[in-house]
């Protein structure tokens, strides 16, 4: 498996890019940045799988915390609103 | 079996779930009865093997701390199988309000809620319980406080959700049974809250 890079409580900004297939990242948090909540393990990667190979080495995959008003421009409820997704490390870059 | 009925013609996902399954058992990958017994234990899943779990939780702080720790292990002690994947619970307090979504599809812990509503996979709420949940909560008839924070969990990868409702006011000395009966589908999803305890309950 892949090391795991990042740590709990460490600053992390979701990559902005549009690769074609089948991506468990979801658009709206592309180039969001975020705090690690935690890391969920590390599994293979669901981009390789859908193309039928065996996603090795499995990658890291953490849980990612953002504030909802950061995600969305005018989003409506109060400033500690969060929103939290589980993305894989080859997203992740520092912030 | 026969089909001694009105005749509708079949829709689309309907002739396709026929055509795989036909060939599936054609090319000898499945039997009938495999995918029968499946079907039935698909159907036997329902939301009361996740009201077990969170009733456990309320009687013991122990188990609860576990249960939030890691939440696959803690279920296998009530003999409660979720294979292949990870569940992550996450407990409401009065300052934290979760609620769990897929906005990419719609990831459901089937194995503690059985077969998710219809309402869980449009794209209505998928979308818009990420960007406005509280105002999507409201039409729950969730009406909740500024000072709670909503927490929107986005079921997108390897991890399934399950929300740890607050236990009511008003259950103090109820058997694990009785407190069970107040947690409902909706209150592990975080679109509600548990029942209280009334005179039915």
């Amino acid at each position: 498996m892949t090391q795991a890079r990042y740590k709990v409580g460490e600053r992390v900004r979701v990559m902005k890019a549009y690769p074609p297939g089948h991506i468990r990242t979801p658009f709206y948090i592309r180039g969001h940045t975020g705090t690690v909540e935690r890391l969920c393990g590390a599994f293979p990667n669901p981009e390789e799988l859908a193309q039928m190979r065996d996603g090795l080495p499995a990658q890291p995959l953490y849980r990612v915390r953002f504030l909802q008003k950061d995600v969305w421009p005018g989003y409506k409820g109060p400033d500690g609103d969060v929103v939290e997704i589980e993305i894989y490390q080859h997203w992740l870059e520092k912030a | 079996m026969k089909d001694t009925g009105s005749y509708k013609p079949l829709t689309y996902f309907q002739l396709m779930e026929v055509s795989l399954r036909e060939l599936l058992v054609e090319k000898g990958l499945l039997t009938e009865e495999q995918i029968r017994r499946e079907v039935e234990d698909m159907r036997g899943r329902t939301p009361e093997r996740g009201a077990k779990v969170v009733a456990r939780a309320w009687v013991d702080a122990d188990f609860r701390k576990r249960l939030l720790e890691n939440g696959t292990k803690a279920c296998e002690e009530l003999g409660l199988d979720v294979p292949a994947l990870k569940l992550v619970v996450v407990e409401n307090t009065p300052q934290v309000h979760n609620v769990i979504v897929c906005t990419l599809c719609s990831c459901y812990p089937r194995m503690l809620l059985g077969i998710p509503p219809d309402w869980y996979k449009s794209r209505a709420y998928r979308s818009r319980m990420v960007r406005e949940p509280r105002e999507v909560l409201k039409e729950f008839g969730l009406h909740l406080e500024e000072e709670v924070q909503v927490r929107v969990h986005d079921s997108t990868a390897d991890m399934r959700y399950l929300v740890l409702p607050m236990r009511p006011a008003g259950t103090e000395g109820r058997s694990e049974e009785r407190l069970a009966a107040l947690v409902t589908r909706d209150s592990m999803i975080g679109v509600s809250l548990a029942k209280s305890p009334g005179k039915n309950a």
